[in-house]
């Protein structure tokens, strides 16, 4: 059993999402920064998907009550175990009654806990992913308690250690494919997409980022379609909205711009008043 | 409809955009939830779910769409041959609601604007027979289609930040059902106290697009007693086949 000492700004239990329940209007959810989450599992040689927790920019504690192998990935938000500092990227075993804290952040904006065997918080409509309404719970909070599998380490010479290109914390591209309705923008709304040097506002969460700056824009609400994690939205105001892992299903502002998988991961990692450039690719 | 009428779009590496003509129409619905029938029925692995709305698919493969020319070719092919298909059996739900002014906090409001009397407007409301074209916004918000011009009321410029649960309101000439407490900006008419997304069952929301529902006005007693039974699953809604 992990228990949460204190709660932080905001921790939620993940995995890879919950793919197939579009059609209840169910969002496809799971760790916002797949690629840090998938790393922090194969390191400790679990299945990519196994859930883990996505701690979002510190303040929060969990005390472990059994044995057990951790592993941090993501952004480094200098977690330490009983004081000590913990490695990121590394295998690390943790003794019954532990205390792992999480603290501002050096780089980067969500860190993952990955357990040896994963969390064992109950599966709903197929994933352990936290969603309100879906799952029972949607953040952690202080004395929730979620399961794990105790590991007796014996030694652990088979976990392997990666190095990690702390670069890709701080690329400023993100790479996007024309959305759906791209071709109805203006050549001087095109020229502005690619130009301008956007703001995260305050306004971010796992549903989405709403964008400082404004785009001029004339175009009117589409009939609503669908949507997905890295949809660029076009309010009527001229703002823009990324969707998130936890966005709708379907939304009826036009979708100028669609993230690659690697730029949301990049993204994630992103926060209030960091900027980027969108930088449209072909698609293959 | 002819494949010809259709655009098909990449939507990101690992999705294809499908659209028919803008346009909120039970024909268009049906071509689309036959044509999403047919896909299943072919069930490609690659795919991993498909979206259905007033007028699109939008179909989710697993992992970037290696040969986008040749996915789309095999999509029009399924289009071409469906129609040996049967169209999926689809029901009217009726579903009890209370239009109390405890619960219809805007009746008045919209009463006064639209110059109907409050008796009126529940009159208007439950004797429709709506149609669900797809889910969406929350886990089991219907999109419903077949509001009564009478009853169009413009969303509210300044939204509730709490919506309750049950909710039923109005926005534009679209009306619908919050499943969950939410911020919202519909009008709020009354409230239903049936579950319409419940995370036990295996299939969470009992309508699907394509099926039909009718409201029934109930008292706050009435009301009251459903929410318990419902609490307690012990009711059961009201449906009938509707094309059999």
């Amino acid at each position: 059993m992990l228990k949460v000492v204190s709660q932080g700004v905001y921790a939620s239990v993940q995995d890879l999402g919950r793919i197939g329940y579009a059609n209840v209007g169910v969002p496809i959810s799971g760790a916002m920064d797949h690629d840090s989450a998938k790393l922090a599992n194969l390191i400790l040689h679990n299945d990519i998907d196994d859930a883990i927790i996505e701690i979002t920019l510190g303040g929060s504690s969990f005390q472990f009550l059994k044995e057990t192998i951790i592993c941090i990935c993501g952004a480094d938000l200098n977690a330490t175990i009983d004081s000590i500092k913990v490695i990121c990227n590394h295998p690390v075993i943790v003794k019954k009654d532990s205390v792992l804290i999480f603290e501002r952040p050096n780089y980067g904006t969500r860190a993952y806990l990955a357990i040896k065997g994963g969390f064992l918080n109950k599966k709903v409509l197929n994933s352990r992913s936290f969603f309100k309404e879906v799952t029972k719970k949607y953040v952690l909070k202080k004395d929730d308690e979620i399961l794990f599998n105790e590991i007796k380490v014996v030694d652990n010479q088979s976990l392997s250690v990666v190095k990690l290109n702390r670069e890709l914390f701080l690329i400023t591209n993100l790479e996007v494919y024309e959305g759906p309705e791209f071709t109805l923008l203006s050549k001087k709304q095109k020229r502005q997409l690619e130009n301008i040097e956007f703001t995260i506002s305050k306004d971010n969460n796992r549903m989405g980022y709403k964008l400082v700056e404004n785009i001029e824009n004339k175009l009117k609400s589409i009939l609503t379609s669908a949507v997905m994690p890295g949809t660029v939205q076009l309010t009527p105001s001229g703002k823009l909205i990324v969707l998130m892992r936890d966005c709708q299903v379907t939304g009826g502002y036009p979708r100028v711009l669609q993230l690659t998988d690697s730029a949301i991961n990049i993204l994630s990692q992103k926060t209030a008043n960091d900027t980027f450039k969108f930088k449209i690719v072909p698609l293959n | 409809m002819t494949v010809e009428n259709l655009t098909y779009k990449s939507f990101g590496n690992r999705s294809i955009l499908i659209e028919w003509p803008a346009i909120i129409d039970e024909k268009i619905l049906n071509s689309v939830l036959n044509y999403k029938n047919a896909i299943k029925k072919n069930s490609i692995k690659v795919i991993v779910d498909i979206i259905s709305t007033y007028n699109s698919l939008t179909i989710f493969y697993h992992t970037s769409i290696e040969n986008i020319d040749s996915e789309m070719l095999t999509l029009k092919s399924i289009y071409n041959e469906q129609y040996s298909l049967k169209i999926a059996k689809n029901y009217l739900w009726k579903i009890p609601v209370c239009y109390d002014q405890k619960f219809g906090l805007d009746l008045e409001e919209i009463s006064k604007k639209n110059g109907l009397p409050i008796d009126e407007i529940i009159g208007i409301h439950s004797r429709q027979i709506y149609t669900v074209y797809f889910i969406g916004f929350l886990p089991g918000f219907l999109y419903l289609g077949g509001l009564d011009e009478k009853l169009y009321f413009q969303r509210k410029s300044d939204p509730r930040l709490v919506v309750e649960k049950g909710a039923v309101g109005i926005g534009a000439l679209q009306t619908g059902i919050y499943p969950q407490e939410s911020a919202g900006g519909w009008n709020i008419i009354g409230n239903s106290p049936i579950q319409f997304f419940d995370r036990k069952n295996e299939q969470p929301c009992f309508a699907q697009a394509g099926d039909k529902v009718k409201f029934i006005p109930i008292d706050i007693k009435s009301h009251e007693e459903i929410f318990n039974l419902v609490a307690y699953k012990r009711y059961h809604i009201e449906s009938e086949v509707v094309n059999a």
